[in-house]
């Protein structure tokens, strides 16, 4: 791209492990946050006085409250097994990008203030003071982890890097040095209850919209409720589900769904936000008062399960920590899990032959899929291991002809980043986030070439606004990343539509359920 | 008898470095254990029954899965030094046993292959943390000493097993009297006493170095927690204190 001032990696023939260059990405820091975007989150708004003792006590604080942390940092015995598995480091080379070295800065101070060796003997140990270079490292590099957990899958010991880099932002919001557009975002969540800022009337205006929409394309009703008291389900979506392409044709897909299985379903507007930034920012905290906005909207609308839409870390946050959060859950229906993915509606229903699904209707693609890291690697889908990685594909070969997946070390539990993940989905990242998709788009350009897809499907909404931008950066377009939803909407037979049989223009009653 | 000034000095280094080693070890392991784990992390997909989780251990523990997938030539020198290393302190355990177990009679000469093992493993690993760029940026001084360390151990070892010899007896009833409080004099061989001493010094700096990655394995909650977070509900103490607050 001509604008750029960096220059777009390569894509490679054969992807080998690339040499190191020292600082090349230490430049690379995202904006700081301001007063009133720190505030909000109980957080001082600049650097603090006698900061390092604050950082210090800090450390010594999560220490004492998360076992991970504590057992990574004793544990890594700098094998090197993890040196090439970040696509940071893949993209930009730059060795603190590497998992155990992001890790390093952090442990070295850990060590220097923690440990015996450390304290006595620094230099053999590679232990340092927490001085203002180490906090500019950290601030850095802490923010070019998008805590996609792919070093953990790799590590003997399972050392999960995206560990340490949640405790350091939280060590560095403590000290008052917050990353701006995480913190920005939070802070909306916390006043209006969607990261958009998107207030109930505008959300009220969209889903209205929608409505027609689906209605003059299809002459079907299907509804996109708000804040309907005694719907069956509360849907929580990624608020770029609301108006963002490939988004919202996403949300379009789920209307029908639940249309089709005779499912009534709402959203809310106190809880219009699936995505739960607190998690980026390691706030426990934060991340359960988000939460608890879930279960004030589920009690106060009366539902009886929470469905989550196509969002990778929200499903993480849901899947994972809700019960653990804002549960329990047992004013919910026990018949279903609580939350369930949208993803796992619609399997379910495909499975009871109760959708019908016209696949030509996608012909025009040739799909491949992207499994988000969030869902691939810390979170499941159905009732067995590995239900994360089948249920979306069998959603995409039930509603199209064409699909073909990327090489087996890019996919499922060996997945790679889309880049832009765990809150660096901001323009003052654009460099890192354009490198970082490196190792995605090599495998994505092989299948286009070598299969001739020409669309990648994904279901997290970060992913899908990361690859709208950076997908130009390789020469592919914009609109060649779907929602799985969309798939879902475009191939869905709904009862009483237009162009079905002859019937079209008859009332939905008429219609025999051939399903 | 008369016990010799360096018998006496020998047993109390391994008087110090076991209590050291054991009341490090017990510790760390205590603050592991009592260290709360708030949230529900296993690495994906993982088992969703305890039993499974063992299993997932086991195959960590024995195999070195991860690494397996991570890196064959690391995983090959890891396990090979690891296995050496395991064979090799079940036949040491002829200096502490009397009389000998059968299996550890019929053993004997695996553990003698088991320091090869340990040599080719070690060897492997030191040139890797040299020769890969990556490696070596992330090696501490400390990373190569340790190999070094183990490297002098195997060898001392393996140069007496092999070809110097040692007096098997008297070691083994020094150790047996270590055991019973009742020292007993060692023979001042300089190997032998150097393989001692390097050995009393890894017990040592065991519980204060990267060593604790064998406890660590055990706690390490991307491993070894159930994926089970929607049927059952995970709240730590500290989490639930929040609760009321709200
Ligand atoms: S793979 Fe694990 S133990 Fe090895 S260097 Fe990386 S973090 Fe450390
Ligand atoms: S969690 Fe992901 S982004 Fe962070 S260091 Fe590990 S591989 Fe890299």
């Amino acid at each position: 791209m001509a604008d750029s001032k960096f220059d777009t990696p390569q894509l490679r023939e054969y992807p080998i492990i690339p040499k190191l260059k020292k600082g090349v990405m230490s430049h690379s820091k995202p904006f700081i946050a301001k007063e009133p975007h720190q505030e909000p989150l109980g957080f001082p708004g600049e650097l603090v006085d006698d900061w390092e003792n604050v950082a210090i006590k800090k450390m010594a604080d999560l220490q004492g409250k998360y076992r991970s942390l504590q057992v990574y940092l004793d544990s890594c015995v700098k094998c090197g097994a993890c040196t090439d598995k970040c696509h940071y480091y893949v993209g930009t080379t730059d060795p603190k990008n590497m998992p155990v070295a992001r890790q390093d800065l952090y442990r070295k101070v850990y060590r220097r203030y923690f440990t015996f060796a450390g304290k006595y003997f620094p230099k053999l140990v590679g232990a340092t003071d927490l001085t203002k270079e180490v906090l500019d490292d950290w601030y850095s590099y802490f923010h070019q982890c998008s805590q996609c957990r792919r070093c953990s899958v790799y590590c003997p010991y399972g050392i999960d890097t995206a560990e340490i880099s949640m405790a350091a932002r939280e060590v560095m919001d403590t000290i008052g040095v917050g990353q701006k557009y995480c913190n920005e975002i939070i802070s909306k969540v916390h006043k209006i209850g969607n990261n958009l800022g998107l207030p109930g009337p505008a959300l009220e205006d969209t889903l209205e919209g929608l409505e027609e929409d689906v209605e003059d394309e299809t002459g079907v009703a299907v509804k996109y409720p708000l804040d309907v008291k005694g719907a069956e389900v509360l849907l929580v979506t990624p608020s770029a589900d609301f108006f963002a392409e490939p988004h919202v044709d996403g949300l379009i897909g789920y209307g029908k769904v639940f249309h089709e299985a005779g499912i009534s379903w709402t959203v809310s507007s106190h809880a219009s936000e699936a995505a739960n930034f607190g998690m980026f920012i390691g706030s426990y905290d934060n991340m359960r008062k988000l939460a608890v906005r879930i279960r004030e909207a589920a009690l106060e609308l009366g539902v009886k399960r929470i469905v989550f839409g196509e969002c990778g870390h929200a499903w993480r946050v849901a899947y994972s920590f809700l019960n653990t959060l804002a549960g329990p859950w047992d004013f919910l229906d026990p018949k279903y899990p609580v939350p369930q993915h949208i993803c796992e509606v619609t399997y379910n229903l495909i499975q009871e032959n109760k959708l019908r699904f016209d696949k030509s209707l996608n012909d025009d693609m040739v799909l491949t899929y992207h499994d988000s890291c969030n869902v691939a690697r810390a979170s499941r889908m159905g009732d067995s291991a590995g239900g994360q990685f089948l249920i979306p594909r069998e959603i995409i070969k039930a509603t199209c002809n064409n699909f073909y997946d990327m090489s087996s070390d890019t996919i499922k539990e060996g997945t790679f980043c889309c880049g832009g993940g765990g809150g660096l989905l901001t323009d003052d990242l654009m460099e890192l986030r354009v490198k970082g998709a490196l190792p995605r788009m090599e495998a994505l350009r092989r299948v286009v070439e070598e299969k001739g897809v020409t669309h990648m499907a994904a279901i997290c909404a970060i992913c899908k606004s990361q690859f709208s931008k950076v997908f130009p950066y390789y020469d592919f377009t914009m609109d060649q990343i779907v929602s799985v939803h969309q798939l879902v909407s475009n191939a869905i037979i709904l009862t009483g539509q237009n162009d079905e049989n002859d019937e079209g223009d008859h009332p939905q009653e008429d219609i025999d359920e051939a399903a | 008898m008369q016990i010799s000034m360096l018998s006496f000095s020998i047993a109390a280094l391994f008087y110090i470095a076991f209590f050291i080693l054991a009341y490090g070890l017990v510790a760390k392991i205590l603050q592991y254990k009592n260290t709360p784990a708030p949230l529900k992390i296993p690495t994906m997909p993982a088992p969703t029954t305890q039993a499974g989780v063992v299993f997932r251990m086991s195959k960590e523990v024995v195999f070195f899965e991860s690494l397996f997938k991570s890196s064959k030539i690391t995983w090959l020198f890891g396990w090979l030094f690891h296995f050496g290393l395991f064979l090799d302190m079940l036949r040491h355990l002829r200096y502490f046993i009397d009389p000998v177990w059968f299996w550890v009679v019929i053993i004997q000469p695996f553990g003698k292959y088991g320091s090869i093992l340990m040599l080719v493993g070690l060897v492997g690993l030191l040139a890797r943390r040299i020769v890969v760029d990556r490696v070596r940026y992330i090696s501490a001084p400390s990373d190569h000493l340790i190999l070094v360390l183990l490297l002098c151990i195997t060898t001392t070892g393996m140069a007496m097993s092999f070809y110097l010899g040692a007096d098997v007896i008297s070691v083994k009833s020094f150790f047996v009297g270590l055991l019973t409080f009742n020292i007993q004099n060692i023979p001042a061989d300089l190997v032998l006493i150097s393989h001692l001493v390097m050995v009393a010094f890894l017990m040592i700096i065991f519980p204060y170095s990267k060593l604790l990655h064998a406890p660590g394995l055990f706690f390490s909650p991307s491993r070894n927690q159930v994926d089970n977070a929607r049927e059952k509900r995970h709240l730590a103490k500290w989490a639930q204190e929040l609760e009321k607050t709200n």
